[in-house]
């Protein structure tokens, strides 16, 4: 059995090569964060809290338009909800462990260490609770510190960039960039274009509401495409 | 400009949301089994909503008052082009990055 000190190591190096996108997310978030009008100490905080770039940059976004609070909150959510996913799918492995030690591995379930911490306990069945926990958090060792560190840098940026160049259009080049690989399959790339589509059709309500609906149109297509190739034995 | 109150709210209250969506399961149902239906429709949150709230910011950018722009279009067309061919996240960044500068420098 591998001891967890190694455990944890390989942990770590399953996460270190994430540092690459993520100094370029938490800059940019710390850049557009203070372009809105929050200062580090915010941008930090809402790093920390929060720890979920895309919900970040949705209230950033949504609170410049001056949308009421709640609509904030509903669409950030709305845009977070895959970490309930993450944490369904971690609690099989780490389910076990004691209350403490779950509302732990909650706050640092983000993208990455869920996507590693997976692999590894399906290709790792011996492993017993403490050494999964010590993976879980050998691949947020690198993570955590570079997210909140480079929100910080981004932040202290912030005020000398000038409008021609053009970071508007940062937010959806990144989403753009973060969601093309995740279309995998037919029902994958279906929930985007009905989410697209959705979205373009409802502009006409109030307060970016439309974002919301259509975000649950686009789901709710990708369950169902889903659910029928499953049914004709098309779904791998 | 953002009001104080409001955005501590919003921290507070998305901050709190996100943890309680990480710990619902994990933290509460413990070693359940979940319903099908409702992880096939978590699987899918990431692709329809982060496509539908940058939507409408390709077609109608707020920096030119909701007018179509050739540069930003171009840019969002590069870097899913790029994204799809080499699954590269930091790929289609730079890719869209120099795309939309390049068009800026050319059509500004």
């Amino acid at each position: 059995m591998q001891s967890i000190k190694s455990i944890y190591w390989q942990g770590m190096r399953a996460g270190a090569p994430f540092i690459l996108i993520l100094v370029p997310f938490s800059t940019l978030f710390g850049v557009i964060a203070t372009e809105a009008g929050l200062n580090v100490t915010e941008a930090l905080v809402m790093s920390a809290l929060v720890v979920a770039g895309a919900a970040q940059f949705t209230a950033v976004q949504l609170m410049t338009e001056q949308v009421p609070v709640l609509i904030v909150l509903a669409a950030a959510l709305t845009v977070n909800l895959r970490m309930a996913m993450y944490s369904a799918a971690l609690t099989p492995y780490l389910g076990q462990l004691s209350l403490p030690k779950r509302a732990l591995a909650a706050y640092f379930t983000v993208d990455q260490t869920y996507a590693c911490s997976v692999a590894a306990y399906e290709a790792h069945p011996e492993w017993d609770l403490s050494r999964k926990l010590g993976y879980f958090l050998g691949v947020a060792t690198p993570i955590m510190p570079c997210w909140l560190g480079f929100t910080v840098v981004g932040a202290l940026l912030g005020g000398s960039i000038p409008d021609s160049m053009a970071l508007d259009f940062a937010i959806p080049i990144t989403f753009i960039a973060i969601v093309t690989p995740m279309l995998r399959t037919g029902a994958h790339r279906a929930a985007a274009l009905a989410g697209i589509a959705a979205s373009l059709c409802l502009t006409w309500l109030p307060y970016s509401l439309g974002v919301i609906f259509a975000g649950f149109i686009g789901m709710a297509v990708g369950a169902e495409i889903e659910r029928r190739m499953v049914l004709r034995g098309t779904w791998t | 400009m953002i009001d104080k109150t409001t955005l501590w709210t919003v921290i507070a209250g998305i901050g709190i949301g996100s943890f309680a969506l990480r710990f619902a399961f994990l933290g509460l149902v413990g070693d359940r089994p979940l319903p099908g239906w409702l992880l096939r429709h978590l699987r899918y949150t990431a692709v329809a909503v982060l496509p539908a709230l940058i939507a409408p910011l390709v077609l109608w950018p707020p920096a030119t008052g909701g007018e179509p722009d050739p540069p930003r279009l171009l840019a969002a067309l590069v870097a899913l082009g790029v994204g799809l061919l080499t699954r590269s996240v930091l790929g289609a960044i730079l890719a869209g990055g120099i795309t939309l500068y390049a068009g800026l420098t050319l059509f500004g």
